[in-house]
C-alpha cells in the first residue's frame, strides 16, 4: 500500500533505536498499520466493502507485479513462432481473449496494462505528496503573503477541467517522445499537477489548524527551533488524513491515464501496454460486432477504479466516528469504566492512584468513542488502557468529539 | 392559569414523583467492546424539586439526565424504567420504551432540558424568538400571534429586559448569561413538570453563574417545576439543591437532603470529594507562614517579571478598531513568589500570561521578564531567557504532541537547549522529573491519550520544570480537571514551589484555587488590573467593587453559610 510511505507505522519512529519490548497487552505493531487497523475496526457492510475493495486491489497488484509470468506473450508482440498473430481474432485457445485491430494479444495487453496503471498511480502519488505535502506545510506554517499567493495559484488550477491540464502537461513534458519510462513520467507528472493542489490544500488546511494547538504553543515556549517545531510536531500530525486521499487519488490517477490514453496523448503500444490506448483503437471495432478488443480493457479499468474506490470510501467512513458502525452492544452489558478518584480519600491515595494500576484495565479510548458521555477526553480515566488505546493516531475521533462540545 | 386550579394540580401532583428513575442501566457499544455508564441507578424527583446529580466526569451522571428526555445516541442499550408523569399528573409515560411520535410528544411538554454551552444551544441563524415559537407550535395548534405573545411573555420572565423588541433579535446579539436565560425561557414556555439542566453555568462566568442559579430557582418557586441538575460544582449544588444524589462509576453512592450530605457525608467518596473542593481562606494562612520566612532585603531584589503599564492590543480587521485585551496594567513578580491572576473570561488574563511568556505581543508599556524587555523583542534576543520559564496548559488534552510519548514530551525541552543529544540519553532526567510529579517512571513510554486529566498535567508540570525555571507561568492549569483531581494536582504544585522555589504567576478564574497557592493576588476586569494585594487583603477586605461581586458571586459548598451570602450578594447588587 502507497499509505505505508505516508504514515510511518508503530510508535516511536523518530528513533531507529531499539524497539520498545510490547508491554501491557499492546497490540502487534503490524495490527496498527493503516488500513490492517481499519480492517479490524470494521463491522458487517462497511467490513464487506472493505474487504471486497482489498481482494480487488489486492488482484491487480499480483497481476501488475506477475505481468511477466502471467502475461503469454509480451505486450508489444505481433508474431509467434508459427507466424503472426493476425488482427481482430476472435477469442480463441492461443489468443483467450482475442486479437486487436493492430494484431496485438488481448490478454497480454491488460496484464501488461496493469503493471503500466501501478507504475503511473506510484509515481503520480509519490510526486504529489511530496510536493503537496512539503509546498502545504511551509505555506500552512509561514503564513503570509506567500501562502496567499499559494493558495490562490491552487485555486487557479482546480478552475481547470484536470483532463485538459493534463493533457496540456503531458504534451510538454513528453514533448512527442514515446519510450515507456518516459510515457510514464509524462502521464505520472501531469496527474501531479492535478493532484498536488489537493494534498496542499488539505495538509495546509491541517498545519494552520495544528499550529494553535497547544502543544505547538508549548514548544515556542520551550524555545524550539521553527523547523523542529514543523517537522517533528506539525507535520506528524497533520498526515492524518493522506491515506485517504491517496486511495482516492489512486482511481482518480487511473481514470486520468486512461483519459489521456484515449485521447491518443498517453503511451506508444510499442512502449508499454496501456488500457486507455487500447479502448481507442477499439472504437471502430464496436460498431462492427468485435467486442473483445473494448470489452476487457474497458473492464480492467472499472473493476480497478471500484476496488480502490472501495477502499477508499470504507477508510472514509471508519475515520468517522459518526460513521463508524459498531456491533450493537448486547442486552446492558460491558463494565463500568473507572474514573479517576479512589474512593476513601483522595489525596492519600498515592500517586494517580496507583491501586488502579495494579487493577482492571480502563477505556479510554472507548469512552472517547461514545459520543453520549459527557466529556471523553477529560475521562479520568487511571490505570491502564485496554487494548484499544493501541494507536496514538487514534486521536483522531478524539479531536471530533472535542470540537463538537 | 388561575391561582387556585395552580392549587389544586399542584397538590394532585404532589402525590406522584414527576420522575421515577427504577434500576436503569446503560451501554455504550465502542470500538473495543461495551462499556456500561450506568450502572443500577434508582432516583425519584418529587414535583417543584431540585435534585442535584453530582459526581465527576465519566460518572455516568449526563448519561443517566440524557435517559429522561430518551436522547441516548443509537449505540447506547438501555434497561430499567424511567417513568415520567406529566405536571398535571395525569399521564405516565416510561422513556425507555417510547419511541417516536410518542416520545416527541413527551420532550418538551412534560420535560425540557437545558445544556451546558447556551451558544450551541440556539440555532445562529433564526431570531430567538422563532426558536421559541417553533417549540410552542410543535406541541399544538398555536396560531402565530398568540405564540408570539406567549414567547416575549416568556422572555419577560426569565428576565430579558425589552423583550417585545428582542425576541426579534438573533442568538449573537445576547450576552453569554442572556442566552442561556433564552435557552431557559424555551425549556419553560411549555410550562413542564421537569427540566434537566445538564452543567447549566459551566460555561459561564461567577458572576453570571449566580444569576441564572437565581432564575433557576425562580423556575422553581414560580412555575412549580422540578429541576434535576447535573453538575459537578459543589457550590452550585449548595446554593440550589432540596436534595444531592452523588454518582460514582455509573451507581448512585449517596442520596440525602443538601443540608444532610454537607454536614454529615455518609459515603466515604462523598468525603472525600467535600474535602476536596477548595475553600476560600484555606491558603491565607500559608501565605502568611511563607512571608515570615522571607529573607530581608527580599523585597528589594529585582523582579522576575515587572510589567509597567503593559498593554496588549489584537489588531483589527480592516479599518476596525483593534481589541485591547490587556490595558495599562502593571505588577511585579518577585523571586519565589506566586501570584495568583483572577477574572472572568475576557478580563485579559490569559493574554497577560501568553505576553509574560513571550507568545503574544507587547504593543504598548513595558514588561520587563527576566531582564529582557519583551516590548519589541526578537525571537533571538528571547532564546536564551526560554529555558528559563516553564508554561503549563490550560487542557492537559491538548498541550502534548499526541504522537510522542510522554518521556519524549518531557525530554524536548532537554534536547532542544541542548542539555541532551537525544529523547533517549535525557531518560534518567526525565524519570526523576516523572517521579518529582508523582507519576510512576513506567508512564514515560505511554501516549498522551492513555494518561488520565490529571495524569496529564502532572506530566506537563513535570515538562514545564524540566530546565529548573525561575519562573512558571501556569494558565488555568486545573480548570479541566475534576475538583479531585484539581485537590491532587494543586498539592502538587505547592509543594514543588516550596522545594524548588520557582517563581510563579497562576491565572485561574477561580479565586478559591488561587487563594489556596499565591502569595499576592491580582484582579483583572476588562484588561484593567482593579486590585492587587496579599490573600488577606484582597480576600478580607476587598476595596473594589468589582472585586467584592466576584467574592460575593462564588458559591461556598455549604448550603447554610450560602443561603446567607446570597443575601449578602442581592444587596450588593441592589446598592
Amino acid at each position: 500500500m502507497v499509505a505505508e510511505t505516508v504514515v510511518p507505522a508503530g510508535p516511536g519512529t523518530g528513533s531507529p533505536g531499539p524497539v520498545v519490548v510490547p508491554e501491557r497487552g499492546r497490540v502487534a505493531w503490524w495490527k496498527r498499520l493503516p488500513v490492517v487497523h481499519q480492517l479490524r475496526q470494521s463491522v458487517g457492510l462497511q467490513r464487506g466493502m472493505l474487504v471486497a475493495g482489498l481482494v480487488i486491489t489486492g488482484i491487480f497488484l499480483l497481476t501488475a507485479a506477475l505481468a511477466p509470468v502471467l502475461a503469454p506473450y509480451g505486450y508489444s508482440q505481433l508474431r509467434s513462432a508459427d507466424g503472426p498473430f493476425g488482427a481482430q481474432q476472435p477469442p480463441s485457445a492461443e489468443h483467450l481473449l482475442g486479437t486487436t485491430f493492430g494484431g496485438y494479444d488481448v490478454l497480454s495487453r491488460v496484464i501488461w496494462g496493469a503493471q503500466t496503471a501501478l507504475l503511473v498511480i506510484v509515481v503520480a502519488i509519490l510526486a504529489s505528496i511530496v510536493l503537496g505535502v512539503l509546498l502545504g506545510l511551509v505555506s500552512g506554517y509561514v503564513g503570509g503573503w506567500a501562502d496567499r499567493l499559494l493558495v490562490v495559484l491552487c485555486d487557479a488550477i482546480y478552475a481547470f477541467p484536470s483532463l485538459l491540464l493534463a493533457i496540456l502537461m503531458a504534451i510538454v513534458i513528453s514533448g512527442g517522445q514515446s519510450s515507456m519510462w518516459g510515457g510514464i513520467l509524462a502521464a505520472a507528472l501531469s496527474i501531479t499537477v492535478v493532484f498536488v493542489p489537493q494534498y496542499f490544500r488539505v495538509t495546509r488546511a491541517e498545519v494552520v489548524r495544528i499550529k494553535g494547538e497547544a502543544f505547538v504553543d508549548s514548544a515556542r515556549v520551550l524555545g524550539t527551533p521553527h523547523r523542529r517545531i514543523m517537522f517533528r510536531h506539525v507535520l506528524r500530525n497533520s498526515t492524518r488524513t493522506l491515506p485517504l486521499i491517496v486511495t482516492l487519488n489512486a482511481s482518480e490517477a487511473i481514470l486520468t491515464l486512461a483519459g489521456l490514453g484515449f485521447l491518443g496523448f498517453g503511451i506508444e503500444p510499442t512502449a508499454a501496454a496501456e488500457w486507455g490506448y487500447d479502448l481507442n483503437k477499439a472504437v471502430s471495432d464496436v460498431t462492427s460486432g468485435i467486442w473483445w478488443t473494448a470489452l476487457f480493457p474497458g473492464l480492467a479499468i472499472v473493476l480497478v477504479v471500484l476496488g480502490i474506490t472501495l477502499v477508499g470510501e470504507s477508510l472514509n467512513d471508519l475515520a468517522d466516528p459518526r460513521l463508524r458502525s459498531r456491533r450493537a452492544a448486547a442486552e446492558v452489558s460491558g463494565e463500568v469504566a473507572e474514573t479517576s478518584v479512589v474512593p476513601g480519600g483522595t489525596l492519600t491515595a498515592g500517586p494517580g492512584g496507583l491501586d488502579a494500576i495494579e487493577g482492571a484495565g480502563s477505556r479510554s479510548d472507548e469512552l472517547a468513542a461514545a459520543p453520549a458521555l459527557p466529556d471523553p477526553d477529560a475521562v479520568g480515566l487511571d490505570g491502564r488502557p485496554s487494548g484499544s488505546a493501541d494507536d496514538p493516531r487514534d486521536g483522531a475521533p478524539h479531536d471530533e468529539t472535542e470540537d463538537r462540545r | 392559569m388561575s391561582a387556585v386550579t395552580d392549587e389544586t394540580t399542584r397538590a394532585a401532583a404532589a402525590a406522584r414523583p414527576v420522575v421515577t428513575i427504577r434500576d436503569l442501566a446503560v451501554s455504550f457499544a465502542t470500538d473495543a467492546g461495551s462499556v456500561r455508564a450506568v450502572d443500577g441507578v434508582d432516583l425519584e424527583v418529587a414535583p417543584g424539586e431540585v435534585l442535584a446529580v453530582v459526581g465527576e466526569s465519566g460518572s455516568g451522571k449526563s448519561v443517566t439526565a440524557k435517559t429522561i428526555l430518551g436522547l441516548l445516541p443509537s449505540t447506547a442499550t438501555a434497561r430499567g424504567a424511567v417513568v415520567l408523569t406529566n405536571k398535571a399528573g395525569t399521564a405516565e409515560h416510561d422513556v425507555v420504551s417510547l419511541a417516536g411520535e410518542r416520545l416527541r410528544q413527551v420532550r418538551g411538554t412534560d420535560v425540557a432540558m437545558v445544556f451546558q454551552e447556551p451558544s450551541a444551544a440556539l440555532n445562529p441563524v433564526y431570531t430567538v424568538g422563532w426558536q421559541i415559537m417553533e417549540g410552542i407550535r410543535a406541541h399544538g395548534k398555536v396560531s402565530r400571534r398568540e405564540a408570539r405573545r406567549r414567547a416575549v411573555d416568556v422572555l419577560r420572565r426569565v428576565g430579558i429586559p425589552d423583550p417585545e423588541t428582542r425576541v426579534d433579535h438573533y442568538p449573537h446579539q445576547f450576552s453569554g448569561g442572556q442566552k442561556q436565560r433564552i435557552v431557559i425561557a424555551m425549556a419553560l414556555v411549555l410550562d413542564p413538570g421537569l427540566i434537566v439542566a445538564d452543567e447549566p453555568t459551566t460555561a459561564l462566568d461567577v458572576t453570571v453563574q449566580a444569576e441564572i442559579l437565581d432564575l433557576l430557582r425562580r423556575c422553581r418557586d414560580e412555575f412549580g417545576t422540578a429541576i434535576v441538575l447535573i453538575t459537578h460544582n459543589m457550590g452550585v449544588v449548595a446554593d440550589l439543591a432540596d436534595r444531592v444524589a452523588v454518582m460514582y462509576q455509573g451507581k448512585v453512592v449517596e442520596q440525602a437532603t443538601a443540608r444532610e450530605l454537607f454536614a454529615a457525608p455518609q459515603a466515604a467518596y462523598t468525603k472525600a470529594l467535600l474535602e476536596s473542593v477548595p475553600r476560600i481562606g484555606e491558603g491565607t494562612a500559608r501565605a502568611v507562614a511563607r512571608a515570615s520566612v522571607r529573607a530581608d532585603g527580599w523585597a528589594d531584589a529585582e523582579p522576575v517579571v515587572a510589567a509597567q503599564g503593559l498593554t496588549v492590543t489584537y489588531p483589527g480587521r480592516l479599518r476596525r478598531p483593534g481589541f485591547t485585551a490587556v490595558d495599562d496594567v502593571s505588577l511585579t513578580i518577585r523571586p519565589g513568589e506566586v501570584l495568583g491572576l483572577v477574572g472572568e473570561s475576557g478580563s485579559g488574563k490569559t493574554t497577560f500570561a501568553r505576553a509574560v511568556a513571550g507568545l503574544t505581543k507587547v504593543t504598548g508599556g513595558s514588561l520587563r521578564v527576566l531582564g529582557v524587555e519583551m516590548n519589541g523583542v526578537k525571537e533571538r534576543d528571547l532564546r536564551p531567557v526560554r529555558p528559563r520559564i516553564g508554561f503549563v496548559f490550560q487542557d492537559p488534552a491538548t498541550s502534548f504532541n499526541p504522537l510522542l510519548t510522554i518521556a519524549d514530551c518531557v525530554a524536548e525541552p532537554l534536547v532542544v537547549h541542548g542539555r541532551a543529544e537525544s529523547p533517549q540519553a535525557a531518560r534518567g532526567r526525565v524519570d526523576e522529573l516523572l517521579e518529582a510529579v508523582q507519576l510512576p517512571r513506567s508512564y514515560g513510554d505511554r501516549f498522551p491519550h492513555e494518561l488520565s486529566g490529571g495524569q496529564r498535567q502532572r506530566a506537563s508540570l513535570a515538562r514545564a520544570l524540566a530546565l529548573d525555571p525561575e519562573l512558571l507561568v501556569a494558565d488555568e492549569p486545573t480548570s479541566a480537571l475534576d475538583v479531585s483531581v484539581q485537590a491532587r494536582v494543586l498539592e502538587l504544585f505547592a509543594e514543588l514551589q516550596r522545594e524548588l522555589g520557582f517563581a510563579s504567576l497562576f491565572v485561574s478564574h477561580d479565586l478559591a484555587v488561587v487563594d489556596l497557592l499565591a502569595d499576592r493576588i491580582a484582579v483583572l476586569y476588562r484588561g484593567r488590573l482593579v486590585e492587587e494585594g496579599t490573600g488577606a487583603e484582597v480576600l478580607g477586605d476587598p476595596r473594589g467593587e468589582y472585586t467584592r461581586r466576584l467574592l460575593a458571586s462564588l458559591p461556598v459548598p455549604d448550603p447554610v453559610l450560602q443561603a446567607e451570602r446570597r443575601e449578602e450578594l442581592r444587596a450588593l447588587r441592589g446598592a
